[in-house]
Formats: structure tokens, C-alpha cells, sequence
């Protein structure tokens, strides 16, 4: 387990790389753009018990961008759900590593794959702790793009209703999505004042920057009658300079020299 | 109907406690007992069906057996893909329960009218489909859906059917066929599901049909003793639904036999008639059976004619 959210998040864009590389996946852009999110929760934020993923006290952490799966099955390994050596079967055939996030692998709460499943879901997982009078805190992490899908501001608006301070929405708000620019596709500006309209405490943050992750779950956790949503300012591609805030590293995987140049650099 | 289930249901509420209901914004008149002796156990949603099904998964992963209510085609068709990914896909225990079955909620349309949704819901993998006939058949559905761990489709009437069984049958299990009457076995046996039971029952009262009636409680999954004990004392059945003829129970029926034949277990294939509807929407003003008959979904004495 690493606890040094930095060097976690760089563990996992490796892995991740690598993990489409081998593979010839796509979605690493997204995954870039969300690994200093996942670092920082798994290194300190969430509570869980590797070596009992089911472990009832357990933080629960939901995926709904399902593509961006290599930086989340990256995570596990390195948090020491699995041994890193089983990410080499991620997209071989008959490997339960799909392409898409699966709860069959340990750790892993929730399939998706199928934009705006997450929130409603995590709402129902939040409620239960509410409703059971349990501990734990319910954290999905979403697309941007995503945001356009209405199942999703159908559960903000429910999350509202139910003062759900135990639900943490983040939004990899890297302002890329399938086809082009988020604000061109679908806009979605100005988007903390629409979560904060409909009710929800809203922390806007650079999901790049690791104190500023930390300081807005605290703040999360000190809410008491709200849910709370962290717009995270994110770049897709992050920390390959070549694959920076470009649409595509939504489609292409890297070839080896695409590869080595990219592992050189987060080396440095 | 309805009654039949919310009175069932608060029986088993206060035995299970972790069964929730959630209601779509509807459920008026219905579900007030339930809210008022669970209020913990109970949410309204609001108009908001994908929610719905997402947040009735989230509840069910984490343990309750969550029930969602609501009218029709509001909480299948238009959630359909909740309903696959997130709670078939995971296999986690939510019942959706929908009144208005067939045309139900004739006059308001076919917005309204739940006529494809049995089809759609059976083929997505874990789901159970249950019809009742009759308010007996929807109380003991009702029980099985609270000891069951897994997704299940209730497809219920409305308010005021009346009783098929003249008594509670022995017992039922998922996916038994229910003997409603026995008839000759030179006749044309009916199988039905749904509370289009009753009118078969009656029919075949007030024509002095000696035709044997069964009732299909579980259109998935069906037993295939069932199938294969009518399949083999009768030379004709008909099959009768308030249901697209596409995908229905006559689909089920006529596929399970079929691929029973197909593979030995039977050595006969019976003339299998499908009464249901013919592949289109109606658009006329009417009362339930106004439409049914609209729709032909009707018995006729010429089909049990046994010279023909």
C-alpha cells in the first residue's frame, strides 16, 4: 500500500499506460485525469480493508466513467486488492479485467459502462446508510460528459431532498468529452452554481493538485445537512504532455514509442 | 389487485425489515398504510423512474429488498436500461411492481398501456416475470417476492378484479402453471395470464365449454413439467394474454415447447393458438374490455370446436 498520495498517483498513470498499451485500449485520457483523485482517496481518504473488499465498514467508492477502468483496477492493485501482475490480463481473452469498470474484480463496488448509472446508484447505497444508521461515506466519481445524461440531476435533485451529507459526488471535469469540448457538445457552465442551485454544497478545486483534493473532502466530511459535490478542474491526458487536453487520447492508444516517451517522462 | 399486494406487502414488512417501497409519485390511495407503519422504509421518489431503479439498486447492494411502484410503462420501458444493467447485471433483489397491466387504464391511452414490457423484461437474464390472474394469485406472489433474493417484475391489474380460484390453491410456487379447472382432454385447454384469466373462466362458464382453464402466474421462469404434462394430454391449447403476440407468454410457451421437442423431452407438439395482440397500437377511448375486444383478445366457440 502507498501511502504518499503523490507517488501513488504516479504509480497509476504508469500502470495505466501500460495497461492500454498492452492491450490497445482506449479511455487513457480520462484515466490520466482522474489518478491524482483516486490517489489521494485511496492513500487517505477512503476506509477499507483489502484483504476484506466486502468489510462492512468499508467507504464506499463508486466508478461511473466505467471507460476510464485502467486508473481504478491500476489503484487496487497498488492499495493491495490484487498483485500487480494480474493487470497484465486486463483485455486478454476470457480475463474478467473488461474494458469497462466490473465488480468482479475485488475492490470494485459497481460495474458501469452506461453513462449516469453511478449517482443514482451510490444515492441508493447512501440512503441505506442513512436508513441502517451506518458510518461509512458513499464517494462516485463522474465524467463531465457525463453530467449530460438526466438520471443524474434526477438523483442531485433527490440528494438534496434527503440532506444526504454522507454522499460525495466528484466531477473529473476535464472539459473534454466524446466528440469535442464539453461547453461546445452540451454545455454545462457555469457548473458550481448549477449544483449549487439545486441544493448541494459545491467545492471547486484543481483535481491536480493534492492538497486541494484533501481540503475538499474534509470539508465534505464537515458538511452536515447537504451532499456535497467537488467540481474537479481536471486535463485529460494529464502527465503525458503529448496527450494533454486532446480529444485523441479518448480513442488512441499509444505505440511503443508513444509509450516509452510517455513513461519517460513521469519517470522524471 | 393492488390491495391484494399492498396488504401482502405490509404483512411482510413487519417480518422482513429490510423490505423498502419506493413509489414514482403515484400509488394515491394505495400505498398510505405502508408509509404510515414504515416511514423509514419508505420514499417517494418523484417523477424521476431512472433514479428510481438506480437508487433501488444502491439500496439492494447494500441489503434491502427494495420494491419500486409505479404505473404501467413508467417503471419498465422507460427505465429499461436501469433495470438490465443495474439491477439484472448485479443481480440484486428489486421488485418492480406496475399496476395498469395491459389495458388496465384503458380510456388513457396507450401511454398507458403496459402491452410490451412482459416481453421486454423477460429477456434481459435474472429477471422473473409474474402475471397474476387474480387477487389470490397477486397475495401469494406477493409472499414469494419478499423470500426471494433477486430481481422480479410484478405485473399487476388495477382495483377490483375479481377471484378466479374457488380456493386458495395448496400452493404455488416460481414458475408453477395453476389448474383453474379441468376439462375434457378432447377440448382445447386455455392457458392465460393476467386478470384476462377471469374473463376465460367466464367465458367458458357461460358457453358450458368442458374446456380445462390453467392460469400462468410466472410467465419467467415456467415450469417445464408444467409444460411438458399440458403439452402431452392436449392436441390444442390456447394462449391468452393481454400482451403484443410478439414476446409474450404464447412466445413463451410455443418457444419452451419448441426446444422440448427439439430436444426429445417431448414426443408430441401440440397446435399451439396464440390469442393476443396483433403487432399494434389502438388509439380509441374505451374501458378495458371495450379494448380487449377492440384488440381480439377474445374467445370464440368455434375454437374449441374439436371437429374442425
Amino acid at each position: 500500500m502507498i501511502k504518499d498520495s503523490i507517488i501513488l498517483a504516479n504509480e497509476i498513470r504508469k500502470q495505466s499506460l501500460g495497461m492500454v498499451y498492452r492491450a490497445g485500449a482506449s479511455h487513457i485520457g480520462g484515466a490520466l485525469s482522474m489518478a491524482d483523485i483516486l490517489a489521494v482517496l485511496y492513500s487517505s481518504e477512503l476506509k477499507y480493508q483489502p484483504n476484506n473488499p466486502s468489510w462492512d465498514e468499508r467507504d464506499r467508492f463508486i466508478l461511473s466513467k466505467g471507460h476510464s477502468c485502467v486508473a481504478l483496477y491500476s489503484t487496487l492493485a497498488l492499495s493491495d486488492f490484487y498483485p500487480l501482475s494480474d493487470l497484465l490480463d486486463y483485455g486478454k481473452e476470457g480475463s474478467s479485467f473488461l474494458s469497462h469498470i466490473s465488480h468482479h474484480i475485488p475492490g470494485v463496488e459497481v460495474s458501469s459502462g452506461s453513462l449516469g448509472h453511478g449517482l443514482p446508484f451510490a444515492t441508493g447505497v447512501a440512503l441505506a446508510a442513512k436508513t441502517a444508521r451506518k458510518d461509512y461515506r458513499t464517494y462516485v466519481l463522474v465524467g463531465d460528459g457525463e453530467m449530460n445524461e438526466g438520471s443524474n440531476w434526477e438523483a442531485i435533485l433527490l440528494a438534496t431532498k434527503l440532506k444526504m451529507n454522507n454522499l460525495c459526488l466528484i466531477i473529473d471535469y476535464n472539459k473534454l468529452q466524446g466528440y469535442g469540448r464539453t461547453d461546445d457538445v452540451l454545455p454545462l457552465y457555469p457548473l458550481k452554481e448549477k449544483l449549487e442551485a439545486f441544493g448541494w454544497n459545491c467545492i471547486e478545486i484543481d483535481g491536480h493538485n493534492h492538497d486541494e483534493i484533501k481540503e475538499a473532502f474534509l470539508k465534505a466530511r464537515q458538511t452536515t445537512d447537504k451532499p456535497t459535490a467537488i467540481v474537479a478542474n481536471t486535463i485529460k491526458g494529464k502527465g503525458v504532455s503529448y496527450m494533454e487536453d486532446e480529444l485523441l487520447w479518448h480513442y488512441r492508444s499509444p505505440n511503443e514509442e508513444e509509450y516509452n516517451k510517455a513513461l519517460k517522462e513521469l519517470e522524471k | 389487485m393492488r390491495t391484494a399486494f399492498v396488504n401482502q406487502l405490509i404483512e411482510e414488512a413487519e417480518k422482513h425489515p429490510n423490505i423498502f417501497l419506493i413509489i414514482g409519485d403515484l400509488g394515491f390511495n394505495v400505498v398510505e398504510e405502508f408509509a404510515r407503519r414504515f416511514p423509514d422504509r419508505f420514499l417517494n421518489i418523484g417523477i424521476a423512474e431512472q433514479n428510481m431503479i438506480g437508487v433501488a439498486a444502491g439500496l439492494a447492494k447494500e441489503g434491502y429488498n427494495v420494491y419500486v411502484y409505479s404505473i404501467a410503462n413508467f417503471p419498465t420501458l422507460r427505465c429499461m436500461e436501469q433495470i438490465r444493467y443495474d439491477v439484472c447485471y448485479h443481480n440484486l433483489s428489486v421488485k418492480i411492481v406496475a399496476v395498469g397491466a395491459g389495458y388496465a387504464y384503458g380510456s388513457l391511452g396507450a401511454s398507458h398501456h403496459a402491452t410490451e414490457e412482459m416481453g421486454m423484461l423477460r429477456a434481459i437474464p435474472d429477471m422473473v416475470v409474474a402475471s397474476p390472474g387474480c387477487p389470490l394469485e397477486a397475495k401469494m406472489i406477493t409472499s414469494i417476492s419478499a423470500n426471494y433474493n433477486g430481481p422480479m417484475y410484478l405485473r399487476l391489474g388495477k382495483a377490483g378484479e375479481k377471484q378466479v380460484h374457488c380456493a386458495e390453491p395448496a400452493s404455488l410456487k416460481m414458475g408453477d402453471i395453476l389448474e383453474v379447472r379441468k376439462g375434457n382432454a378432447a377440448v382445447p385447454a386455455v392457458v392465460a395470464t393476467g386478470s384476462i384469466l377471469h374473463y376465460a373462466s367466464e367465458f367458458l362458464k357461460e358457453k358450458s365449454i368442458d374446456a380445462s382453464l390453467y392460469s400462468v402466474p410466472f410467465v419467467k421462469p415456467i415450469n417445464r413439467e408444467h409444460i411438458k404434462h399440458l403439452a402431452e394430454t392436449y392436441n390444442n391449447i390456447i394462449v391468452l394474454e393481454e400482451h403484443q403476440k410478439a414476446c409474450g407468454l404464447g412466445s413463451a410457451v410455443v418457444e419452451l415447447v419448441s426446444d422440448m421437442y427439439a430436444n426429445g423431452e417431448l414426443s408430441c407438439f401440440p397446435k399451439i393458438k396464440r390469442v393476443a395482440i396483433d403487432d399494434c397500437f389502438y388509439h380509441l377511448s374505451g374501458s378495458q374490455s371495450y379494448l380487449r375486444n377492440n384488440a381480439n383478445l377474445m374467445l370464440t366457440e368455434e375454437m374449441f370446436d374439436t371437429n374442425l
